[in-house]
């Protein structure tokens, strides 16, 4: 294929794979075979279209050819394999005449056959690890191997995963539809924290060693638009969409040049991606003002609050943290209690702040580096450097990441040279 | 398949109206899965205190009292169910009243087509 006629290919490929597998999957029923078919599909396509032309309704024809190379290979097996094996198929080929009506089935339910496989796999009868797998090789569109090298596990493990869940989807039964409206709320926030955990993979693989873990992020914001093209007007689904959108607007400005971590307080603001912050908070706006708050749409209120300040110093601190309490007070954990208490030192003082660690600290729920490097910095405004210091080292003692520790050390240091400022 | 096991301390730790009900409630669920047609089979099992577990090691049976394994949740019984799902299967474990004080696990029949 000569190169702007493959380019052509590509993004074909690219932009119709996610729809015609999940249209698919619906028609066959079966995970596997309908990536192996599609997959048949497109080398057909990628060997006839050159020749012939490309056909006036690419989607229409290339679910025509995997649909019916996948009837074919079921005919196949049916007669190789017992009469059991034969219902079955007899079963799926039902299935699938039911919807004959192609070009129709593609057209009027492809957005419903989406949504139906985004809550398969992200059924909570599946691990964790193998939601979040699934829903990037079928949702996301990514390869197995990509998202192995993504989640840094070798490739036959990723493949193992996928396969296990694929196994148990088919053998437990686990649907392949919409859940019932008192399912739903709990179904969603199951979508939204496999959504939210791939975004944090990549926003958190900060080594900059692995760009293909930064590419996660973006991943996790198409796969946010388009629950929110499946599913309009849901806000916690807008208020992920947005917290997303504007944690990713900083990611040009939270490293130095040595892939050093920057904290909020001294980024260079024009570095953000201003058009993304607008976006994130005018959507996080929509979302609140539909009257059902819920933990993604206050933690993307706190972000944007964070976002549109014009300095550090001038962010509205008594607003933030009203909105921890909030947020503390509808999803309880000892990390919203912690940001509330740094929200509460630039309110009130750093006094009162530190008032607040010291009383987490005493009931021993955190045992991350978090809470002894957010104590060190408070003691460090207080100009109480000894206290400052044994709290860094506390803190470097539980930190693994190494931008983190990189961090920590900067500070432990700059506090020795505050000091010998202030003694010279 | 649903398999109920019960955790008699969380069991011993209910209100005793509770309590007393309990054989009740569990008619109760029996008869509307009966009525819906999803019913199949189920039974309540005596206790693990009358249990004896068997084992063949080198073609001698080997014979222990009580369970194959201690654990503070025992099974206590079964339903096996007709349901088109596993979100139905969930819906229905989550109704015996032992997933209240104890767990229910699900899992599928072995279909000898699957294998």
């Amino acid at each position: 294929m000569a190169s702007p006629e493959r380019e052509r290919f590509e993004q074909l490929v690219r932009a119709s794979s996610g729809r015609l597998l999940a249209a698919l999957i619906a028609n066959l029923g079966d995970i596997d075979l309908a990536q192996d078919s599609l997959a048949d599909a497109f080398l057909a396509a990628a060997q006839r279209w050159p020749r012939d032309g490309y056909p006036d309704d690419p989607d229409a024809w290339l679910y025509t050819v995997a649909r019916r190379r996948a009837l074919d290979h079921i005919r196949r097996e049916s007669t190789r394999a017992g009469r059991e094996q034969a219902t079955l198929a007899i079963d799926a080929e039902v299935r699938a005449d039911r919807r004959v009506e192609t070009e129709d089935t593609l057209r009027s339910g492809v957005e419903d056959h989406r949504l139906r496989l985004v809550f398969t796999c992200c059924h909570p009868a599946l691990p964790l690890d193998a939601r979040v797998a699934l829903t990037l090789r079928t949702l996301g569109g990514l390869t197995t191997g990509e998202i192995a090298r993504a989640f840094l596990v070798p490739e036959t493990t990723m493949a193992q995963r996928l396969t296990r869940a694929k196994r148990k989807i088919r053998v437990a039964g686990i649907p392949y539809r919409i859940p019932t409206a008192t399912e739903l709320p709990e179904r969603i926030a199951a979508v939204l924290q496999v959504v939210y955990l791939i975004f944090n993979e990549g926003y958190l693989a900060s080594d900059g060693d692995s760009p293909i873990r930064r590419d996660l992020a973006d991943e996790a914001i198409r796969l946010g638009r388009l629950l929110q093209e499946l599913m309009p007007g849901a806000p916690e689904v807008e208020g992920l969409l947005a917290l997303m959108l504007l944690h990713h607007s900083r990611r040009d400005a939270r490293f130095d040049g040595d892939g050093d971590l920057i904290p909020l307080e001294r980024q260079d603001r024009a570095r953000w991606h201003h058009a993304e912050i607008a976006e994130g908070a005018a959507l996080v706006e929509q979302a609140l003002r539909r009257g059902a708050p819920g933990p993604f749409q206050l933690q993307a209120a706190i972000a944007a609050l964070s976002a549109t300040a014009p300095t550090f110093a001038e962010t509205d601190w008594p607003q933030m943290v009203l909105l921890y309490t909030e947020l503390h007070r509808r999803s309880p954990s000892p990390v919203v209690e912690l940001n509330r208490a740094v929200a509460v030192a630039y309110a009130r003082g750093p006094d009162a702040g530190l008032m607040l660690l010291d009383e987490l600290d005493r009931r021993g729920v955190l045992t991350t580096h978090l809470l002894p490097a957010a104590r060190a910095e408070l003691l460090a405004r207080l100009s109480r450097a000894e206290e400052a210091r044994d709290a860094y080292d506390a803190a470097l003692q539980l930190a693994t990441q190494p931008a983190e520790r990189r961090f920590l050390e900067h500070r432990r240091a700059a506090l020795d040279g505050d000091q010998l400022q202030g003694r010279s | 398949m649903l398999l109920i096991y019960g955790d008699p301390e969380k069991f011993a730790a209910l209100p005793a109206d509770v309590r007393d009900n309990w054989h009740g409630e569990y008619m109760e669920f029996t008869q509307t899965i009966a009525k819906s047609g999803e019913l199949v089979a189920g039974d309540a099992l005596q206790g693990i205190d009358t249990a004896t577990t068997v084992s063949v090691e080198g073609g001698a049976t080997l014979t222990t009292d009580g369970p194959f394994a201690e654990t503070k949740e025992t099974l206590g019984g079964f339903y096996i169910v007709d349901v088109p799902d596993l979100d139905r299967a969930l819906v229905l474990a989550a109704q015996i009243p032992d997933a209240r004080s104890g767990k229910v696990e699900v899992r599928p029949v072995l279909d000898v087509g699957d294998m």
